[in-house]
């Protein structure tokens, strides 16, 4: 399978503060990466690497075989990107967004009507695309954050929580979108519900402190737990792989 | 499509989107009035030229200016969206270059709005057409060094009304310099070349001297290369401060 994403060592600190130290990430085309880890531990700053918003302190990151450093703009060309919080601009309405975004990433004028429409019906957003975005509801400005993301079919796709703030059935979709689109993209989620990684994901990596302390199968992640729980088994591991020592002993 | 006419598009529709569009054209056209008409004294110099009205051009976009420029990055870093606009496949320059022309276009169409004056000066006199284009060049490259001053001030806060302060600030420093009352000030202790080097960083100097009606190359390639310079200068400050 192709190597789509490939991050090398990654380092990253803010001031004193060293979010992320020392990341590194393969993903192939056709796997789904659950990225998991407590609140802090350096998720957004791994992933805003991964999309070159912001620049690590070392390391690098290929996309597709272009470097971001290099070759910025043909790397950026190979993903979307859903940012955490999902932002977008309040005052144009989802049509006027979704066409703004659909001609930075180059798509043909003819053809993004059908690329909206198309993107809409995925993520059920027909009924509000002249709506403006300012007076959605949290969970369709989400939708309309995946909606950008994926307009242009891109071969990688970077979600920073793309099912927070989502309702059950809308949880669900997006599940099903994501595991569909999984078999031939690269994918990186990041998420705190771990039966999520157990729905959609093929691997699982879990983040502590800025460092990568597990990376794995969700099978060979729920493995981990000793077979005298028998509840709860992912958060369990989650819990162990994660906080610090003396807090689990306690 | 150009990667920056994607960026203009977008920040030209969106000053229509809000109040300020309207807000911003009214005040510009009822100070031009205000200005032309009473103060500047139009029907008492028995002469119909716009002279009244171009030599307070400055003046209104000192406060005009940095209230178009105010939101455009520093409302994207607010917003997150800087997030999104920075991971385009669109380079930065594009970027900066679209949301400058959005801006100076905008200020472009409040210039345009005040043709009616021209008219009513043309049929009431005979004024020298020539001058009147200059005014109106020297008045689109204020409006532009202005807002390339606002756009690098907004790049640098997430806040709009600091961006707007501090520009009106800035603004009226570099206008300032080349104030008689700032040159005089200078000319009793400083050499006159350097009283020559403050009064030729002026906005003021360069702008009266396109004014008077012969447009000299010296003239817009000081604005254009200012406006130049502070772009650059704004793609470097946006560079840095999104990895921060
Ligand atoms: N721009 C910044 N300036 C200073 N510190 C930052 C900045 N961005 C992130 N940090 C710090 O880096 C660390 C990692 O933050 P990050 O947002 O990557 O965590 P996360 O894993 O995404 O957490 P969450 O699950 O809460 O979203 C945190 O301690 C955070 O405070
Ligand atoms: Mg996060």
């Amino acid at each position: 399978m192709r190597e789509l994403i490939s991050a090398n060592n990654l380092h990253k600190s803010f001031a004193e503060l060293r979010a992320v130290n020392g990341v590194s990430l393969r993903v192939n085309a056709g796997e789904v990466v659950g990225f998991l880890g407590p609140n802090g531990a350096g998720k957004t700053t791994t992933m805003r690497m991964l999309t070159g918003f912001h620049d690590p302190s070392s390391g690098s990151v290929s996309l597709n075989g272009f470097s971001l450093a290099d070759d910025p703009i043909p790397a950026r060309q190979t993903f979307g990107y859903l940012p955490e919080g999902a932002p977008a601009y309040p005052d144009m309405t989802v049509r006027e967004y979704l066409q703004f975004i659909a001609s930075a990433r180059g798509i043909a004028r003819r053809e993004i009507a059908s690329k909206i429409d198309d993107v809409a019906g995925r993520v059920r957003l027909r009924g509000v695309l002249d709506q403006v975005i300012e007076t959605l509801s949290k969970g369709f400005k989400r939708r309309v954050g995946i909606a950008q993301a994926i307009i242009h079919d891109p071969p990688i796709l970077i979600m920073d929580e793309p099912t927070d703030g989502l309702d059950p059935n809308q949880k669900h979709e997006v599940r099903e979108l994501i595991r569909t689109m999984g078999s031939t993209k690269a994918i990186v989620l990041s998420t705190h519900i771990l039966e999520e990684v157990e729905a959609v994901c093929t691997r699982a990596v879990v983040i502590a402190a800025g460092r990568i302390v597990f990376d794995g199968t969700p099978e060979e992640f729920e493995s981990k737990a000793p077979a005298s729980i028998t509840r709860n088994r992912m958060d369990y591991v989650f819990r162990q792989l994660t906080a610090p020592a003396a807090e689990v002993a306690l | 499509m150009n990667p920056w006419r994607v960026i203009f598009r977008r920040e030209f529709r969106a000053y229509f989107s809000t109040p300020l569009a309207a807000v911003f054209l009214v005040v510009f056209l009822f100070m031009a009035g205000v200005f032309s008409f009473s103060m500047g004294g139009l029907f008492e110099r028995g002469q119909a030229d716009m002279r009244s009205f171009f030599q307070f051009v400055p003046w209104l976009f000192l406060f005009l200016a940095p209230a178009l420029s105010m939101r455009l990055w520093a409302e994207e870093r607010r917003l997150g969206t800087i997030e999104i606009l920075t991971t385009l496949p669109i380079s930065l320059w594009d970027t900066v270059v679209g949301k400058f022309l959005a801006a100076w276009s905008f200020s472009l169409v409040a210039l345009a709005l005040t043709v009616p004056l021209w008219i009513t000066v043309s049929w009431l006199g005979d004024p020298d057409q020539g001058v009147i284009a200059a005014g109106y060049i020297a008045s689109a490259m204020v409006a532009g060094i202005f807002l390339a001053i606002g756009g690098f001030v907004s790049a640098l806060t997430k806040n709009q009304v600091i961006a707007f302060v501090v520009t009106i600030v800035a603004c009226f420093l570099v206008l300032l310099s080349g104030f008689p009352l700032v040159l005089n000030f200078f000319r009793g202790w400083v050499s006159p070349a350097a009283v020559d080097a403050i009064a030729s960083v002026s906005v003021l100097t360069h702008f009266n001297s396109l004014m008077r009606g012969v447009v000299e190359f010296r003239d817009v390639v000081y604005f254009v290369s200012g406006i130049f310079a502070l772009m650059v200068a704004t793609t470097f400050v946006v560079d840095w401060r999104k990895s921060a």
